[in-house]
């Protein structure tokens, strides 16, 4: 048996180890986190329809991640999805008329805001918002369209 | 005809005592514990020789299990081009299940193995007689004690083993294979609920499973037979009885938690 002080040391490490594991647990791996980065800037863009984007999804451009989603919120006056992207700080270049869509990767793969370049010599500052923009691709109103305009082929 | 019709009677009879003898024992241990509390060094001393060194075991056990799920997980999203849902699914899997359960197994192996054997050996040596002799009430000074550290001990090593468990799972995904670091996260707390899975999960069942391997080890060495085969019957016993009740009492709290039953 140790002496009691290095006993009752490595006790206080085992029950410190256990409360930051089960911090751990309780702020990053469930829904309490709001961690994130603090560094960049950030930039909105309003979608009618954000489809499963989700706070933390990647922003990219050119299939490159250059920031995430950082906010998503409801605008109940223009009825449009506000979505915050916090840009990391190393690109300060992108162009003023940016146009943002929200893509999926793969087939059923999450969702993520693809930045297409414009040709503006402004940049994008924080807080600017991007005008263009483009929504979420729902599968069901894409069928339900291809399957009117059969039905509307087949009556002509 | 009549001689297995026989043993089957006392062997039927042998497990009804046993059975009764647990639940007595259980009782005089909880009678003991209000008075294990005033003398804490005895509690603290047997959470170093439970939970502290069966840190190593459990941390190494945790990561391998984590690194595995990560893979396999990850070579079966794949194929859909969800891999993205990797870190859902490595932590819904060890906060929900293999958490509490592998560190319930592992415990059984690790400590209450131990704790059979010791107080097994010190029923062999005469110590708790004793200790009797001496008017110090052995279930006070050996038993509640031990019994108090394990429980406390139990949780706190879940705990542990699931947080490595899920860092293995992001090394390998999120360090090795590529996936996205924001979607390993972000789906995973997506999915994750605090009171639903990690309260649920992790904190109740392995208090459960903490207070049922415990019981069975101390009472599988207090009523081992003294001499040194019994003590290592004893301890098999132990072993083989905590598991299987940890896996029976994991499917019960399962459907109860997380089926609609």
């Amino acid at each position: 048996m140790r002496n009691s002080r290095a006993l009752e040391i490595a006790v206080g490490v085992f029950v410190a180890l256990a409360v930051a594991a089960f911090l751990l647990l309780a702020l990053q791996v469930s829904d309490l986190s709001s961690l994130g980065q603090t560094d960049g800037y950030t930039v909105s863009a309003r979608f009618s329809n954000v489809g499963g984007l989700k706070v933390r999804s990647p922003v990219t451009m050119a299939g490159v991640r250059i920031g995430r989603v950082s906010a998503i919120r409801f605008d109940e006056s223009a009825f449009e999805g506000v979505v915050e992207m916090r840009i990391d700080p190393r690109y300060t270049q992108l162009p003023a008329d940016t146009s943002a869509s929200i893509l999926t990767s793969g087939l059923l793969g999450e969702q993520y805001v693809g930045l297409e370049p414009g040709g503006s010599l402004d940049s994008l500052e924080a807080g600017s918002q991007i005008e263009f923009t483009q929504s979420a691709f729902v599968l069901e109103k894409i069928i339900g369209q291809f399957l009117f305009s059969k039905a509307s082929e087949g009556a002509e | 005809m009549i001689n297995p019709l026989q043993m089957l009677g006392q062997r039927a009879l042998d497990s009804l005592a046993r059975l009764g003898r647990s639940a007595l024992f259980s009782v005089r241990v909880a009678a003991s514990v209000g008075p294990a509390l005033m003398r804490p060094g005895l509690i603290l001393s047997q959470i170093y020789s439970v939970g502290v060194l069966s840190l190593p075991i459990i941390v190494v056990a945790g990561l391998f299990v984590g690194m595995v799920l990560g893979l396999q997980g990850y070579t079966t999203l794949v194929d859909f081009g969800a891999e993205e849902s990797l870190g859902s699914a490595v932590a819904l899997t060890l906060v929900r299940e293999l958490g509490p359960v592998v560190t319930g197994l592992l415990y059984a192996g690790r400590a209450g193995s131990a704790l059979t054997a010791e107080i097994g050996l010190m029923k062999a040596t005469e110590q708790l007689s004793g200790m009797e002799m001496m008017a110090v009430d052995p279930h006070r000074r050996v038993m509640a004690p031990r019994f108090l550290a394990g429980w406390l001990a139990m949780p706190l090593l879940a705990c542990i083993f699931t947080a490595v468990g899920i860092l293995g799972g992001y090394f390998i995904g999120v360090g090795l294979l590529g996936v996205d670091d924001g979607a390993f996260w972000s789906q995973m707390q997506a999915s994750v609920d605090l009171r639903e899975d990690v309260i649920n999960g992790v904190l109740v069942k392995s208090i459960a499973f903490g207070l049922v391997a415990n019981v069975i080890a101390i009472f599988e060495g207090n009523d081992a037979v003294p001499t040194s085969e019994g003590v290592s019957r004893a301890t098999t016993r132990s072993v083989v009885n905590t598991s299987l009740a940890i896996l029976g009492l994991d499917f019960v709290l399962t459907a109860l938690m997380f089926g609609d039953l």
